[in-house]
């Protein structure tokens, strides 16, 4: 299983929880099951999120490997100048 | 892709010649303004006088009739089905059924000659209901502020606040109460900052053609012109592919350059009169209707014990973002804290309508406004407690492993390297004169990767052209050329970068989030390295032996031992020279959206002096220190350095968007917005620091944003100091300082 930092926003969403676990191999599979579990969750993915997988932040690649004790963070969107 | 273990490099690191200088030198390059096609028509834009009215009738026959008017456009003219982003966008672009700000456009014209389309638009004729206004971010917040569109607002924000909230976030970790109650001292402050522009010289300009048959061609001044074809095709509904888009040479862009304005507008009457037409922003078009940055009220408390631990700190960050969701509250409130290591902290965020421009991106998005109030506190703090701001900084400067404010662990960074940096120099121990004040500030931008693709063929005569899709706004061309050279190991000479159309290559992002020479750079390193695994094949073939036996140094292809055989190394040319016969020509590509990007902490100094007389603040001596992982081109590092702080020294100092309370923009010329120039400015001097950014090849980082980062906190400070009184409200002109010095306040 895997541990997802919410944001405390979005904690509203998911029964309060300040993290989630969910069993995924990838960054797709993370929002899926996130999204599975706490429906609430979904217009926030779908609007953008950022994911920090041990530090790296990913935003578009949902390819990118999870480990089960990988660090992983649900962030706001990266937004650059 | 991890970092190389090559540490001495041939090429990287050396300051050859810009391969732009000669052309921009001697008015040769092309920007946007310089497109011309046979036959073209010229466009004018509509716009609106009031900052939110009704558009009750648009009566355009007037226009229509006048010799040598080709077609006029209005918002009929575009996609009808389009939802959130992009209809925002398309709103933007040109008015629907209300006018949300001074400037708004509403219809359009093209016409056999430039003077001939501005007369045209002056007759088409709009009749406005006016509603009223609201441009200041608290006042769109209060009870009884106008609504500028309801309904607007996302799932993130709460029950019971102004439907100008558009969206809201909120996160943290610890006990900030018990962490203020651990301290020795806390400082709360507000603070207010004015939208400003980006105040790039060259105007947005374009040249479009496109035909009825939903096929055309796009020429304009961009950072992104992928992006521009998406949301064009969009917004026009066409099909993505069908429009091939070319950047011109850019002056200046600074994020400002990353959407679209005009092109749009130019693609329809094209469209409608059959003919290409070229659109020019003028400067007053420019202030008012494109993209400035947002402007902010914030409230920042930080605790602190006598020996200059962080125990805690709160943030709220009011934005606001015009008059469409988008003011970069995200990345403030993600940047703020983000140079210490705080176990009790916690952050809000507020993005607001108002009747103003949609903002845009500049220069580290919203990381500014943020580090000037978080700065400004940490100053006070260090400054009530008696101690020396990069110690304090030292105290709590976050490293490798540390929790970012954010959630994240940082990988490798270099804030306590910058910070050591700066206590080294000499200036942080000059002596200052009479009525002169000194600032520290440290920032930080996290950068980006972004989807990018790159192509690298091999010239008949070994020489090598490189094809990017980056747009080239800070030197990217001969960062390009460099690592291509040091890859291959040919001279940076033999080495032509071009930035190429969309019809080109794979899709990229802009050159946005500080990621062109970190992520285009990746990309044409591993291209090279592609087209050296084919090389060195065409050298084994012809030697008979396996292309494992095959070593690449030099730009020449050898045998890798005395096992491989005894042969005379091939070079680049030798292999180039037979590509035809030997298989074909020889090139190398890479596609990717990479993820081991760095970011970049910075720390800067500043002396200003301030004439107690007049309120006039002039900086004496300003320094720049930097982490940039690896200087591929040391120049144009430097001058990223210097920019940012040029940029960030015009945002503390003088400018500003006014409006009046009819929400019309009262200062829509370089007269009247004052960005800094030359002499206001003294030598900014850079000092660049290398901590390599694991995630690339060469170590490399982004180093375009993190120098606007600094500035505003670190000349507020320097002001404060000199004056004795702490500035809380950019910009901080000279009248400002003077009610400051004649204990009148600062609003």
């Amino acid at each position: 299983m895997v541990e997802v930092n919410l944001w405390s926003g979005l904690r509203r969403f998911a029964d309060g929880q300040e993290a989630v676990e969910v069993e995924a191999k990838t960054v797709a599979e993370v929002l899926q099951k996130l999204v599975e579990a706490h429906p609430g969750l979904d217009p926030v993915i779908k609007a953008g999120v950022s994911v920090a997988v041990d530090g790296e932040i990913v935003q578009r690649a949902l390819n990118h490997p999870v480990q089960p004790d990988s660090e992983v963070f649900l962030l706001q969107q990266f937004r650059g100048g | 892709m991890a970092l190389d273990s090559k540490t001495e490099f041939k090429y990287i690191g050396t300051r050859p010649d810009r391969p732009d200088g000669m052309d921009k030198v001697t008015g040769k390059a092309r920007y946007g303004a310089d497109a011309y096609a046979p036959g073209m028509l010229h466009g004018a834009v509509v716009r609106s006088p009031h900052a939110h009215a009704k558009i009750v009738k648009i009566d355009a026959s007037k226009a229509l009739a006048m010799k040598g008017v080709k077609a006029v456009v209005t918002r009929a003219d575009f996609a009808t089905d389009l939802e959130g982003e992009d209809w925002d966008l398309l709103e933007n672009t040109i008015a629907g059924e209300k006018t949300l700000y001074d400037g708004h456009a509403v219809a359009a014209v093209a016409a056999t000659s430039a003077l001939i389309a501005k007369d045209a638009a002056k007759l088409v004729e709009v009749e406005y209901e006016i509603l009223p206004c609201v441009t200041d971010v608290d006042a769109a917040m209060a009870d009884g502020a106008p609504v500028i569109r309801d309904g607007a607002a996302d799932h993130s924000v709460p029950e019971g606040l102004h439907p100008n909230v558009v969206r809201y976030t909120e996160f943290g970790r610890g006990d900030v109460e018990a962490g203020f109650a651990a301290a020795d001292l806390v400082v709360e402050r507000d603070f207010k900052t004015e939208a400003v522009h980006q105040g790039y010289i060259e105007p947005h300009a374009c040249l479009a053609n496109l035909g009825a048959d939903g096929k055309g061609e796009l020429w304009c001044c961009t950072q992104g012109h992928w992006f521009v074809r998406r949301m064009c095709t969009a917004l026009l509904g066409l099909e993505t592919t069908q429009l091939r888009v070319t950047a011109s040479e850019i002056g200046g862009g600074f994020g400002g350059k990353t959407t679209v304005f005009i092109d749009p507008i130019a693609l329809a009457l094209s469209r409608a009169a059959g003919k290409p037409v070229k659109l020019v922003m003028s400067r007053s078009e420019v202030l008012k209707a494109s993209g400035p940055t947002s402007s902010a009220s914030m409230n920042v408390k930080m605790g602190m014990t006598k020996d200059g631990k962080l125990t805690a700190a709160t943030a709220v960050f009011r934005m606001q973002g015009g008059a469409f969701p988008g003011a970069p509250m995200d990345m403030t409130t993600m940047l703020a804290f983000s140079c210490y290591d705080l176990d009790n902290v916690h952050h809000e965020g507020f993005d607001v309508m108002t009747n103003r421009p949609k903002q845009a991106a500049y220069r580290a998005p919203g990381a500014p406004m943020g580090a000037f109030a978080v700065e400004s506190v940490m100053d006070e703090l260090c400054q009530g407690l008696g101690l020396d701001p990069i110690d304090a900084r030292l105290t709590n400067a976050v490293k490798e492993g540390t929790k970012s404010s954010f959630g994240p662990r940082y990988k490798a960074v270099g804030l306590i390297e910058t910070l050591e940096a700066a206590k080294a120099h000499p200036h942080y121990s000059a002596p200052l004169a009479e009525n002169t004040g000194r600032g520290i500030a440290s920032g930080y931008w996290m950068n980006w990767g972004g989807e990018t693709s790159t192509s690298l063929a091999i010239g008949e005569d070994g020489t090598v052209q490189v094809g990017v899709g980056t747009p080239d706004i800070g030197g990217s061309r001969a960062s390009m050329a460099l690592m291509a050279a040091e890859t291959l190991g040919i001279p940076y000479e033999n080495v032509r970068v071009d930035v190429v159309d969309t019809a080109s290559l794979g899709v990229n992002e802009p050159s946005h989030g500080s990621r062109a020479t970190y992520a285009s750079g990746l990309a044409v390193i591993e291209s090279a390295r592609e087209a050296i695994t084919k090389l060195s094949k065409r050298a084994a073939d012809k030697w008979g032996i396996d292309a494992e036996a095959v070593e690449w140094r030099d730009g020449a292809a050898h045998p890798s031992g005395p096992n491989a055989g005894d042969f005379t190394p091939l070079s680049i040319a030798d292999i180039a020279g037979e590509m035809g016969s030997t298989g074909g020509p020889i090139t190398g590509h890479h596609d990717a959206s990479p993820t081991g990007f760095g970011g970049s902490f910075g720390t800067h100094i500043v002396d200003v002096h301030v004439d107690p007389d007049t309120g006039k603040s002039t900086v004496v001596r300003y320094t720049v220190v930097q982490d940039a992982g690896k200087a591929i081109h040391p120049s144009y590092v430097e001058g990223q350095f210097q920019g940012g702080a040029a940029q960030g020294i015009g945002w503390a100092l003088n400018e500003e968007y006014i409006y009046d309370d009819d929400g019309r923009l009262q200062n829509d010329v370089f007269l009247d917005y004052r960005i800094p120039v030359a002499s206001d400015l003294p030598m900014i001097d850079t000092v660049i620091v290398e901590v390599p950014n694991p995630g690339h090849p060469y170590g490399v980082r982004g180093v375009g944003e993190t120098g606007i980062t600094p500035p505003l906190p670190a000349v507020a400070c320097a002001i404060s100091h000199a004056i004795g009184h702490r500035m809380t409200r950019l910009p901080i002109s000279p009248p400002r300082v003077l009610r400051a010095i004649q204990g009148k306040g600062i609003s």
